[in-house]
């Protein structure tokens, strides 16, 4: 059905997008050209820094500051929209073309109704009348499916859950009916579940209107699931470009190749068994109420962030927490390192009691259980060069200055950053400052790693390397691993053993072939069908 | 309703709060140096033992101190904020006669400064790198960096001594005797100089905090959504960049706001405008205590007033203060 009518609705002709000086390149997008035509979904895939929402904020005018196209031409119904002015370019914004963003937790202004900004877009473009304007917005918000839509008009963003805001912006986006519509990355900051009501959504629409959509995404899986054409692009320039079949069953160029490998598309652990049987964790029981005393304009609040979670971790297994947010994973890693202290129940670490250790106590075993975070960025302080940061640790536990500095050296060589222990955070990509905050815990000499979304913020290719990096330390330094994570292809990759959880709760653990082949529970089996790109066969790896 | 419960909390923890710093006023003031009865009997002209015994044994002055803070203390409690000796008035009716000519001082400065202050802060965030961005922030630092009274004098010499435009001193002209109108227009043009003076300061930093906070603002992401809609630019400065700016701002404007009664000693000296902060500063040459006591009493009440205010207003400006998240 793409290429029904011989015009594209879009056409870009050798585009070239330039970066400011000191950029880490000079060109965002090099020479580029493609066509999105009425009623297909292109998607436009690439890993970060790869330029794929550059084409797409150049064809709105919404490219950022110093950044500006240096050559090409952008043809959208017969006029060049890199030429257009700043005024004409607004009147084709929200009206012809439509786009959504990546974070609908900042997407919408946190001060305004939903409803009034959507009525805004009528507003922009002098359509209808107040009253005609929010009754307009009523029948969007049913539209995409907003539950409520008479009081969901009245609320403000941070009264919806991310799903309902994203809900919200395709509703902004859709009012005026465009004839394109601009995804950039819009589910990627959504749980699994979510993910794949909104692709479905996006979908759905796009049947019934006609219309063409652009679809920037890092995944794969979103691909399969949802486009006619892709373009894969890297550094700037368009490596592939095709029919979705085509290019996910035989993709020509080795980047596609390895980035379609990177997602595991038969979702089915190898069955591996621990290599003993010596208990290292036992939680058993474990409750964890947090309670926001009523403030100034709030009432006082509880949520039941553990309710009864029990569970066990043998020496050397991996133990994949996986559930969507709000279920209580991350909680729960933070009680197993001592960061959060559960209400009740037990937690014991080779048989002493982990739980009840206080001062001094727990400063000397602290030690034992060690955490990798989730923002790579965040999890290191900007002015400390990283050896030291390494060393810290153990400088706390008494080790010389001398000997921990010299052990961090070794670690960052374990870790494949070698030689690099005066280089300071900003000087490291994602995927390396998450190798350095491995170093860190293994500094401390742990037993257990707790990873909390360890490499949910890595581009895919790099998360296969950490995974990997991960599996090999623990097999080189006998470590046992608890991997919080709310992607199940990724916890597929490295786990032994699986515990789904919701709302605080397990709903289902297992062995990781177990659960994956054959879930008791329904939530599980949810969780499952909502990973993208599940029942299309990729390309082999 | 929660909001009724709300404040009625806040006023009760106001009341405490306003004791506790009664007290601490006392005791602070009993450690400065100086013997209110010897000031008062020098400047009659006597010096002797027996008088100055007598006085202190009519105003209690020899008596332990707690019973002086008890005295004072249930005083207040009844609303009676003592005699002030030197005055020969009591506290209350001096405070009361000099207060609405420092309101209306501080008041006119803080909506002038509030207002003008977000107008220029918009205009250079909107023509940030631009000229005329420039030379407003130039303007601001300039205001921001000269001294209050430095300012004050030379608008004298200017609008009253060169140009003649407007009075250098005082509420408002005496002996003239208007009444309606006249009245309020004569007093009208004496507030032009103090309360522009006043201003200048807090404007430059209203100025200045709207344009940081406005650029800061602009770089969230709703904006480029606002843009996608196909949004003017004036709106969206407007409507979602200054909306969204606006809470450090009422931070600001709450501070400004309780320094109302005590915030305008010099200006009110320069300009001989009889309010409470010329009244302040005669009180303390004076060791005039009790009339000290009792202005720190209503401009502390002042500040925490305007505190539960400005909290109420964060809850009017940002809906996820008030409902939390």
């Amino acid at each position: 059905m793409t290429d029904s009518q011989a015009t594209p609705l879009l056409s870009l002709r050798n585009v070239s997008i330039a970066l400011p000086k000191g950029a880490d390149r000079a060109l965002a997008v090099e020479d580029v050209s493609y066509d999105v035509f009425r009623g297909e979904i292109l998607c436009v895939v690439g890993e970060s820094g790869s330029g794929k929402s550059m084409a797409a904020n150049a064809v709105m005018g919404l490219l950022p500051k110093g950044v500006y196209t240096s050559g090409g031409e952008a043809i959208f119904d017969g006029q060049d929209l890199l030429q257009l002015s700043e005024k004409q370019h607004r009147t084709l914004r929200g009206l012809r073309i439509g786009m959504i963003f990546q974070e609908p937790m900042t997407a919408l202004n946190p001060l305004m109704r939903v409803g009034a900004q959507i009525a805004e877009v009528f507003e922009a473009h002098g359509q209808f009348n107040g009253r005609e304007r929010q009754q307009k917005a009523l029948a969007l918000l049913t539209e995409v499916g907003i539950p409520d839509p008479d009081k969901a008009i009245r609320a403000y963003p941070f009264q919806l859950s991310g799903g309902q805001r994203q809900r919200v912006m395709i509703a902004m986006a859709l009012a005026l009916e465009p004839e394109l519509l601009i995804a950039d990355e819009p589910t990627t900051a959504l749980d699994v579940t979510t993910q794949a009501q909104i692709l479905e959504l996006i979908r759905d629409l796009q049947q019934r209107r006609g219309m063409a959509v652009m679809f920037i995404t890092h995944d794969f899986g979103v691909v399969a699931e949802i486009a006619n054409r892709v373009c894969v692009m890297r550094y700037g320039q368009i490596v592939e470009l095709g029919e979705a079949e085509a290019v996910l069953k035989h993709p020509s160029h080795d980047y596609t190749r390895a980035l379609i490998e990177a997602i595991p598309s038969d979702v089915i652990p190898e069955a591996r068994g621990a290599e003993t049987d010596t208990p290292l964790l036992e939680v058993v029981g474990l409750n964890k109420v947090f309670r926001s005393k009523g403030g100034l304009f709030k009432p006082a609040r509880e949520v039941h962030a553990l309710q009864d979670v029990s569970f066990s971790l043998v020496k050397g297994e991996t133990i994949g927490i996986v559930g969507e947010s709000g279920s209580g994973k991350s909680t729960l890693g933070r009680c197993v390192v001592r960061l959060e202290r559960p209400d009740s129940g037990t937690l014991s670490l080779s048989g002493t009691d982990f739980m009840h250790l206080q001062g001094e106590a727990l400063r000397r075993e602290r030690h034992r259980v060690q955490m990798i975070f989730q923002d790579p960025y965040a999890s290191l302080n900007p002015r400390h060069r990283v050896g030291y940061a390494i060393a810290q640790g153990p400088i706390a536990n008494g080790t010389s200055k001398g000997q921990a500095m010299a052990k961090a050296k070794e670690l960052l060589a374990l870790v494949g950053l070698d030689g690099t222990d005066d280089r300071y955070p900003h000087e490291f990509s994602g995927g390396q400052r998450q190798r350095i905050g491995i170093a860190r815990a293994l500094a401390m000499q742990p037993e257990l790693i707790v990873a909390d979304e360890a490499v949910s913020a890595l581009d895919v290719s790099i998360q296969a390397q950490i995974l990997e990096l991960l599996e090999e330390l623990k097999q080189k330094l006998s470590l046992s691993l608890l991997f919080i994570t709310h992607d199940l292809r990724v916890a597929a990759q490295i786990c032994d053993h699986i515990v789904v959880m919701q709302h605080g709760r397990i709903v289902e653990q297992g062995p990781a072939r177990e659960v994956f082949l054959a879930p008791r529970e329904a939530y599980t089996r949810e969780l499952l069908d909502a990973i993208p790109g599940r029942e299309h066969e990729l390309a082999d790896a | 309703m929660l909001y009724v419960r709300l404040i009625t909390m806040r006023l009760l923890k106001a009341v405490v709060v306003l004791f506790m710093i009664i007290i601490f006023n006392f005791v602070l003031i009993q450690l400065a140096p100086g013997d209110p009865a010897a000031i008062l009997a020098g400047e009659a002209g006597a010096t002797d033992e027996e008088f100055l015994r007598q006085l202190r044994e009519r105003f209690g002055l020899d008596q332990p101190l707690y019973v002086q803070l008890w005295r004072y203390v249930s005083g207040v409690a009844m609303l009676d904020f003592g005699f002030s000796y030197r005055q020969q008035m009591p506290v209350l009716d001096l405070i009361l006669a000099r207060l609405p000519a420092t309101l209306l001082l501080t008041g006119t400065a803080f909506v002038l400064s509030l207002f003008l202050g977000i107008v220029a802060g918009s205009l250079a965030a909107a023509r940030v790198k631009k000229p005329s961005g420039s030379i407003i922030m130039a303007l601001a630092l300039l205001f921001y960096a000269t001294p209050l009274f430095w300012v004050a004098l030379m608008s004298v010499v200017l609008f009253s001594v060169y140009l003649d435009l407007l009075p250098a001193y005082g509420m408002y002209t005496v002996g003239a005797g208007h009444t309606g109108l006249a009245l309020v227009l004569d007093v009208g043009k004496h507030l032009i100089l103090p309360a522009t003076t006043l201003a200048l300061f807090f404007m430059a930093i209203y100025t200045r905090m709207t344009r940081a906070s406005m650029l800061d603002a602009s770089q969230q992401d709703f904006v480029k959504t606002a843009r996608a809609k196909g949004l003017k630019n004036s709106v969206i400065q407007r409507r979602h960049i200054l909306r969204n700016a606006l809470l450090p701002i009422i931070t600001l404007a709450g501070l400004q706001a309780g320094q109302m009664v005590g915030g305008a000693i010099l200006t009110e000296t320069v300009f001989a405008w009889p309010g409470i902060g010329r009244l302040m500063f005669e009180a303390l040459q004076q060791r005039d205590y009790n009339l000290l006591l009792g202005i720190f009493f209503f401009s502390a009440a002042l500040v925490i007033l305007f505190n539960i205010i400005t909290d109420l207003v964060y809850g009017l400006a940002d809906p996820r203060i008030k409902e939390g998240s």
